[in-house]
């Protein structure tokens, strides 16, 4: 087997999102958003949804595969996959799964999508209601680790403790992707602008690093990516996205219980970073792009080191707003607003917002677009990122 | 009920459904810490699984173990995710690793004062805290700084 690798085989040609709300305010139901993101996309692509013949989601989509085929009326369902974990872990990962499928020829036309309405079900922010607890929770939950920010708290204590890195560089983060979201109007947070004083004034979710506005929002909403073979890419409306590789799966025993992990002060990526800069050919230093998943901005700060965009001992010199702001930073950071304040979309508005990038039609367009990564979910287990790039980065 | 950490009404914890956490439990109840240790290589393991990732071995015995720590990390929330926080204001847990047990990890309370100055690497003890009258009793470990 000569050429084992997904570099250049496939590519994104069509991106659709709904409105992003706050939680509880959609007015649609959660399954009617995923449809309005998918026909969105297809349309954005050029094709009918008739011609969709896959599916691929992650986080535990309730939009099932087989009544959106149905729905939709697809014609042949050739694919359907979901992506094992919690969270947005899976976000890229989703992606790399349906240029999977349509590399190898399983299928032709792949959605990735992730549809959410934390408001018309459980929200990810509230600890359970149950009054029993088993398993890993039964050592947790007692103690009131309970909500995914508790449950990541101490993996970002200890990774600041070791590399001494400060809370501004926190800061900074929750900085840029407030700034990006203000001319974004379908930013859920337009209008609600973040400076330094008004962090550093905001309440303690959890001591000693997360404030208010390092912690991601909670929303209703859906958005669908379409992947199709790469010898088509150039059949679609707009220029294509190919994706240069993928990366997932989780660093050795990362899952290990009760806190358990080798690795414990970690976003999961240090053997799955090599891995994708290996296929797509490329290294962090020819990355334009990052569109890196806050679901707490300790979680972007680690994932930054372990991709090798920042080094940990330059984080609290590399990571301030001006470096991360589009579009004359050197690291353009989440350029569309992110989890933090465009929308919690479980990271797919990552993805889409980096096709827009290599398209040249963001709202805040960066000149250096030929290549973005992006990257899904830190700190669950399994994780994912990708890399996409313009033809000129084939 | 003031001899708790955390109020009451948090959930209680349970080895269902598959029992392979009860010799803990069950371990907590008599004042004892107990941890998986295989019966294949020796090795110390937690939290529990039904192998042995190292050799494979199904043979993991329970293995009392001094509650002697140090601490690893640690967070304060703040904010309450449970009805039963509502009232309480920040807490701290800890994560304390057992350098005598090779370096497993456990997460409990750290007593005293939450203002405290919590310091990574700083010894702690084992506190058991007993829920008595609770359906079904249960036991709780948490930490206390040694000298503190």
């Amino acid at each position: 087997m000569a050429d084992r690798t997904l570099r250049g085989k496939t590519a994104i040609a069509g991106i659709g999102e709904t409105t992003y709300y706050k939680h509880g305010q959609s007015p649609d139901s959660e399954f009617k958003l995923a449809l309005q993101a998918i026909v969105t996309a297809c349309e954005d692509a050029g094709i009918s949804p008739h011609d969709i013949d896959g599916f691929a989601s992650y986080g535990n989509d309730r939009s099932e595969a087989g009544r959106l085929a149905a729905a939709l009326g697809i014609k042949e369902l050739r694919f359907s996959n979901m992506f094992w974990g919690g969270g947005g872990g899976g976000v890229c990962g989703a992606v790399g799964n349906a240029a999977a499928a349509v590399a190898t020829g399983m299928a032709d036309c792949v959605v990735a999508f992730r549809s959410l309405a934390q408001g018309q079900y459980a929200r990810y922010g509230r600890g359970t209601g149950a009054p029993l607890v088993g398993g890993d929770d039964s050592f947790i939950i007692p103690y009131g680790v309970m909500s995914p920010a508790q449950r990541f708290a101490m993996k970002v204590t200890r990774f600041m403790h070791d590399h001494g890195i400060h809370q501004e560089a926190l800061r900074a983060i929750s900085i840029a992707c407030y700034h990006h979201a203000q001319n974004n109007p379908n930013a859920v947070m337009r209008g609600r602008t973040l400076d330094e004083a008004k962090y550093d004034a905001s309440r303690w979710i959890i001591e000693p690093f997360f404030h208010l506005y390092d912690c991601c929002q909670e929303n209703d909403g859906a958005a669908a990516v379409i992947v199709v073979p790469a010898d088509k890419a150039t059949d679609h409306k707009h220029k294509p996205s190919y994706l240069l590789a993928c990366g997932q799966g989780c660093d050795h025993r990362s899952a290990a219980p009760v806190h358990n992990m080798p690795n414990y002060p970690s976003s999961h990526f240090t053997q799955i970073a090599p891995r994708l800069y290996d296929m797509a050919k490329l290294t962090p230093a020819d990355i334009g792009i990052v569109q890196c998943y806050e679901n707490f901005t300790g979680g972007v700060l680690m994932s930054l080191v372990e991709h090798g965009l920042v080094k940990a001992e330059e984080a609290n010199d590399v990571l301030i707003p001006e470096n991360l702001l589009a579009p004359g930073g050197r690291m353009p950071l989440n350029t569309s607003g992110g989890n933090l304040a465009e929308c919690y979309m479980h990271g797919l508005e990552l993805v889409i917002e980096a096709v827009r990038q290599i398209r040249g039609t963001a709202i805040n367009q960066v000149p250096r677009n030929d290549t973005a990564i992006i990257i899904g979910g830190p700190m669950v287990t399994p994780v994912s990122s990708i890399i996409l790039g313009s033809e000129a980065a084939l | 009920m003031t001899e708790f950490y955390l109020p009451e009404g948090l959930p209680t914890p349970s080895s269902a459904p598959d029992g392979l956490a009860e010799p803990y439990w069950e371990g907590t109840r008599a004042g004892q810490l107990r941890v998986q240790k295989c019966g294949g290589c020796g090795s110390w393991q937690w939290g529990p699984e039904w192998i042995c990732h190292r050799c494979h071995s199904f043979d993991l015995a329970w293995e009392e173990v001094q509650g002697i720590g140090r601490i690893y990390s640690y967070e304060k929330p703040h904010h309450p995710v449970h009805a039963a926080l509502a009232k309480r204001g920040p807490y701290i847990a800890v994560l304390v690793e057992l350098p005598d047990y090779g370096n497993i990890r456990m997460i409990g309370n750290l007593l005293g004062d939450a203002a405290q100055t919590v310091t990574i690497g700083a010894p702690v003890e084992a506190v058991f805290e007993p829920h008595d009258q609770a359906s079904p009793p249960f036991t709780l470990v948490h930490w206390r700084v040694v000298g503190g």
